[in-house]
């Protein structure tokens, strides 16, 4: 197990820049997820860490080696791909085992590194199936297999569970995680799906079109996200964005679409008439009698939960209600949110306003 | 309910008995059958029928302007004793078996560096294809202008560089002629081998080099472990294919020496050739063709067994 350290890393294809300048400390045993959406530079930055591309300017430590000219085999990292690129014509034992093998080891100890990783993940019984009589949650942990039986002191993930169905995505979800808190080796992990960054990581780093957004641990950037990307990225249903101006005539509110009038705990400094944009998420709405008139369009009862898409001063918000409220479509509720845990944000800049 | 299933039944409207005809027209088996007779009858005609005719002339002795008589397996055996028949075979199975390892392993190189990222991919690959474009023939005459005894150009290269003081005589020396066919099929042949298995090197998922990369392969292990392994069922095609056609060549030795010098370079197919269309004994040509029939069975055979689905292969395939 090791720390890495990423500084300041570029990466330009040609004269097309994909990564501005990223660095990311990551701690011995930490999880660490790169979550983003497609084309944010998060997969080649993985790519970058595992040596299958170069480093165009910045550095990348493992430990308190730097890596930017090291091999590939000789970073001492394992890599799930997203398509497991198991070699079809080996068995499960032969895949796992490959990599000792090219390393010389002896064939007792490959057998028995082999059997170890096996049965950590259960695949003792498949060791002498090819790859294709495999169903795709097994071919998903035989790669695994692959990463441990190497006892690397990174792990990384490139989106691993994208190609396995809802289900089993979940399964896996758990899998995973409890495989890192057994094992406890760094791990760094690449995906697209904010929940799984959420209900994994230790710390989440939100990448986007090259940048990173912020870093933190999943509830810090639930809670207090830096910017308007952040706030609509992580969370689902996606927060609520309406657009206004902050208001300062005595008590601080917020002037939403059509004049509607939302509360605000507090007003930055200096902010009156400034127009910003108020973001509030769904599970912080209450029906009360002094909140903005709405007008239901849509319920969505999950059974958990009920989804109310609703117009708010003409704009369509998102409500989450636990309890069972008797919504028809083309009622008129009174929803308030929570002043204490709404965000606010720079219209220009994205950036949050209010502490 | 009740009443509907007490009022009387009315009688149901008459239905015809299907005739031979409407079933032959409607009946699924048959319709089938029907889509399947163009393609039969031209592989009878084409492919079937000549095939038959060949092996029942080889046990005649038809000629040229005379029907034959049935004489049983005579032609088969004045061939046994006959020391120009069991030469082309020779040289059937040297210029086979020289042609196509080489062919092999010329065009897995060739496959392997097109497979590379480099500047004018496609151009290479195209110009790469121009030996299999060029007819035959064209090329055949070629290469005689080339192996020529006094013209040649290979000659005259290495008279000027002063590396001999006579001409070569390419295609009127035995082992030389033998090398030059050989060489001039090997230069024809090798871009089929070449692009198939190409087509068959982008089908292995970069993915896998990149697994092995972390695993620590070199690229000497990457094709010895990976690419190998994958590629053997393109393999086993491409070389039955190769040896096939390399088996059976003609137009390339005709062209170039017709047989000469001194039966040298006859193959089975250009010896049948000659007795049976120059000289007019077709029947006896019949048999040296129906001779190849066993050696082209045993080459299918090999590669039947090697394109038997490997373990790996099975299994369902939901990737």
């Amino acid at each position: 197990m090791s720390s890495v350290q990423i500084r300041d890393v570029r990466k330009s294809f040609g004269n097309f820049e994909v990564l501005h300048g990223v660095s990311i400390p990551i701690e011995d045993g930490e999880f660490v997820v790169l979550v983003g959406p497609s084309g944010c530079g998060k997969s080649t930055l993985l790519r970058m860490l595992a040596g299958l591309e170069n480093i165009t300017s910045g550095t990348i430590s493992i430990g308190d080696r730097v890596v930017n000219n090291v091999q590939p085999k000789e970073r001492d990292i394992a890599m799930v791909f997203q398509n497991y690129a198991l070699y079809p014509h080996m068995t499960v034992a032969d895949n796992m085992g490959f990599s000792l093998k090219l390393r010389g080891a002896k064939p007792e100890e490959i057998s028995s590194g082999v059997k170890r990783a096996a049965e950590i993940l259960a695949l003792t019984p498949l060791l002498e199936r090819y790859p294709r009589q495999l169903s795709g949650g097994q071919r998903q942990r035989v790669a695994m297999g692959r990463a441990i039986v190497r006892d690397p002191q990174v792990f990384l993930f490139d989106e691993p569970l994208s190609n396995l169905d809802a289900k089993l995505r979940v399964a896996m979800r758990t899998e995973i995680k409890e495989l890192h808190q057994r094992l406890k080796t760094t791990t760094v992990y690449v995906t697209h799906d904010q929940i799984e960054a959420m209900t994994m990581a230790d710390k989440i780093v939100v990448m986007h079109d090259g940048i990173v957004e912020q870093m933190g641990s999943p509830l810090e950037l639930y809670d207090k996200p830096e910017n308007q990307f952040v706030a609509g990225f992580i969370g689902s249903p996606a927060m609520n964005f309406l657009k206004g101006k902050v208001k300062v005539n005595g008590a601080a509110y917020f002037e939403g679409p059509n004049g509607v009038k939302l509360p605000l705990q507090s007003a930055p400094a200096n902010s009156d008439g400034k127009p910003a944009v108020y973001g509030v998420r769904p599970e912080h709405f209450t029906i009360a009698d002094d909140g903005a008139e709405a007008e239901i369009v849509v319920v969505e009862p999950t059974g958990s939960e009920t989804q109310v898409f609703a117009k708010l001063g003409g704009e369509q918000v998102v409500a989450v209600f636990r309890e069972r409220h008797q919504f028809n479509p083309g009622d008129k509720v009174r929803l308030k949110p929570d002043p204490a845990l709404v965000h606010l944000f720079d219209d220009s800049t994205g950036k949050r306003l209010n502490s | 309910m009740a009443d509907i299933a007490l009022a009387p039944r009315r009688a149901k409207t008459e239905i015809r008995e299907a005739t031979a005809w409407d079933q032959l027209r409607h009946n699924k088996n048959w319709l089938g059958f029907w889509f399947m007779v163009p393609a039969m009858a031209f592989l009878m005609f084409f492919l079937a029928y000549p095939l038959g005719l060949g092996i029942w002339l080889s046990f005649t002795d038809t000629r040229i302007g005379r029907v034959g008589h049935f004489i049983g397996t005579e032609n088969y055996e004045w061939l046994w004793d006959d020391s120009i028949f069991w030469l082309s075979v020779f040289n059937t199975l040297l210029y086979t078996s020289v042609a196509s390892a080489v062919k092999f392993a010329v065009g897995l190189y060739l496959a392997l560096l097109l497979n590379e990222r480099m500047p004018f991919k496609a151009l290479l690959r195209a110009a790469v294809l121009i030996p299999f474009i060029v007819p035959t023939v064209l090329s055949a005459l070629a290469f005689w202008w080339i192996f020529d005894s006094q013209f040649s150009i290979i000659s005259w290269s290495l008279k000027h560089l002063g590396l001999i003081t006579q001409n070569i005589n390419f295609l009127g020396d035995t082992t030389w002629a033998r090398i030059c066919v050989i060489f001039a099929n090997i230069w024809r042949g090798v871009p089929f081998v070449a692009i198939t298995l190409l087509a068959g090197l982008q089908t292995v998922q970069p993915s896998l080099y990149e697994a092995a990369t972390l695993d620590g392969a070199s690229r000497w292990q990457m094709f010895r472990f990976i690419t190998y392994p994958l590629l053997t069922p393109i393999i086993a095609v491409v070389m039955t294919f190769s040896v096939l056609f390399t088996f059976t060549d003609f137009q390339l030795i005709w062209a170039m020496t017709r047989g000469g010098p001194v039966n040298a370079t006859h193959l089975m197919a250009t010896l049948s050739y000659q007795r049976a269309i120059i000289a007019g004994q077709l029947g006896e040509g019949a048999a040296i063709s129906s001779a190849m029939i066993p050696f082209l069975l045993a080459a299918i055979m090999v590669s039947w067994f090697g394109l038997q689905r490997r373990k790996w292969q099975q299994g369902e395939s939901n990737d």
